[in-house]
């Protein structure tokens, strides 16, 4: 069976549900790659296509990231965060991204947005505004990436924002 | 604080015979300063100097609370701070740190902020039965007339940020103590831990985080804090998670007393004559042994007053002990027999029959 999307031997086979409909989903090993699965083959990946080579460089970059990293403002490095779980300030949430992204999202059960209240006094309603674009922008790249997890959370989260009770109000 | 019968632990209210205590918390940091954990004590003083202002010019010091009282965890005695431990005010770091921390504290002791715990705040709200609603008031309550004063640290991302990166979003704990015998006896306990683990709930002992639990005691909390609104996190744990924990509860209880009525009885009258015979008693012993008579009282076994049982559970603590007898050391044989005279005469002039 060809790949979906090139003429190429599919290596993955799947049933997956596209907007409530069953469809099946055949991939050669780049287009696999791509979609996210893991890589199917024992061919060496660098054999396979030189952008999978890319996207290694960039996993080595971020592991380098993660022993490297240290927050600017309190000296923290994230090593010694890993070490307690306890961040050093509030500037380490932006020193340590994207590692700390993905430690919140599993301890949040895959929530990734706050779409409570903020502080009184705050303008809230460009807050809001804002967040909306960025769900919305999220939840269509989610879509396209058939991550349909995350995107079924990024729309609970979307639709929370007009839930009528909100608390930044007094 | 000598008084044992303000504290929240020690009282009972709706829905009582299952729910012990809820409670709902805040963290809050205040921009500016490192996490507690990463700032050095003249820092930590810092912080406590610009709380107490925004604490002594809260517009919540209304005639419900009339005010926080503030104490200086570092000059408070030992005993003292175990009391507030005890009533489940401070954690057990929070009482025995030697860092710059305070409490401020209502007089009904419902309303406090821990400062410098390992959050700048933890807006606190703990009242006695399942009141989760009033708890959700009041704490945001508390919390909205200190952000009036302090600029609480927030991300546009990850909401309210916090010293652990678990608790960003809303940074609020919704938490219930719930007596669990029911459950325990029909052996459905690692059942009911797996169901809460699976709608994300933390499930603790009787003294919270790395506490084993107590006389069938267990403290069920929310772990998820982002990407739902606060009202939505309560409405989940109270609305469906709370009264599923205590119909759980009910129903077990009744095929418990259906099924095993002999053995129940046993183990109920077994504890209470226990608790009025013996004569050197541990905190350990008697809360279990009270925690059984709690039981038996909820199921019409034993006529006494659930007030007087609730009461005791928090009397026989170590700390509680020491005040009503101060020379006793924790452990020794002069405080497990104050211990069980007060638990043997108090059990006698609640019911006369029992002596």
């Amino acid at each position: 069976m060809k790949c979906d999307h090139c003429d190429k031997p599919a290596v993955i086979h799947e049933t997956v549900i596209r907007s409530g409909v069953l469809a099946e989903v055949h991939l050669c090993a780049e287009h696999a790659i791509a979609a996210g699965y893991p890589v199917p083959i024992e061919q060496p990946i660098a054999d396979i296509f030189p952008q999978v080579l890319g996207s290694a460089v960039k996993v080595e970059g971020a592991k380098t990231k993660e022993r490297t990293a240290k927050c600017q403002a309190c000296g923290l490095t994230f090593a010694a965060f890993r070490k307690t779980a306890m961040m050093g300030c509030p500037a380490c949430y932006e020193a340590f991204m994207p590692m700390i992204a993905q430690i919140i999202e599993r301890a949040q059960a895959g929530a990734t947005h706050h779409v409570g209240r903020s502080p009184v006094g705050g303008d809230d309603s460009q807050r809001l505004q804002k967040l909306r674009v960025k769900l919305t922008k999220d939840l269509e790249s989610a879509v396209a990436a058939e991550q349909y997890e995350r995107a079924a959370q990024l729309r609970d989260e979307l639709r929370s924002l007009d839930q009528p009770i909100r608390g930044s109000q007094p | 604080m000598n008084q044992p019968f303000v504290a929240a632990i020690s009282q009972i209210g709706p829905d009582s015979d299952v729910v012990v205590t809820s409670r709902v918390r805040i963290a809050r940091n205040i921009s500016g300063f490192p996490f507690s954990s990463r700032a050095s004590n003249p820092v930590l003083q810092e912080i406590l100097r610009v709380v107490r202002r925004a604490v002594d010019h809260s517009p919540h010091a209304t005639p419900i609370d009339q005010g926080l009282r503030w104490i200086e965890l570092q000059s408070a005695s030992s005993r003292d701070r175990t009391l507030l431990c005890e009533r489940h005010l401070v954690s057990r770091n929070f009482a025995t740190s030697d860092k710059p921390r305070a409490l401020a504290l209502s007089t009904d002791e419902n309303s406090s902020v821990m400062v410098n715990e390992e959050d700048h705040l933890r807006i606190q709200f703990l009242c006695a039965g399942s009141r989760l609603t009033d708890a959700f008031q009041s704490a945001f309550k508390l919390e909205q007339s200190l952000a009036l004063a302090l600029n609480f640290s927030f991300h546009q991302r990850w909401g309210y940020l916090t010293a652990c990166p678990t608790n960003v979003g809303c940074g609020i704990r919704i938490s219930a103590m719930l007596h669990l015998p029911g459950i325990q006896i029909m052996k459905e306990t690692d059942r009911i831990k797996r169901a809460a683990r699976d709608l994300h709930l933390a499930v603790r002992g009787y003294y919270g985080e790395g506490s084993e639990s107590t006389g069938d005691f267990f403290q069920f909390s929310n772990q998820t804090t982002l990407g739902a609104t606060e009202e939505s996190l309560l409405g989940e744990f109270n609305d469906v998670v709370l009264p599923r924990l205590i119909g759980y509860e009910r129903d077990a209880r009744a095929a418990a007393l259906a099924r095993h009525r002999t053995k129940i009885e046993d183990v109920v009258f077994r504890a209470q004559a226990t608790l009025c015979a013996a004569r050197l008693l541990s905190a350990e012993a008697a809360t279990k042994d009270l925690s059984r008579v709690r039981f038996g009282v909820i199921m019409g076994l034993i006529k006494t007053d659930l007030a007087i049982v609730q009461r005791l559970l928090l009397q026989v603590q170590p700390a509680h002990l020491s005040v009503i007898n101060p020379i006793a050391l924790e452990g020794d044989d002069m405080e497990r027999e104050a211990r069980a005279t007060l638990v043997r005469q108090t059990l006698a002039l609640a019911n006369p029959e029992m002596k």
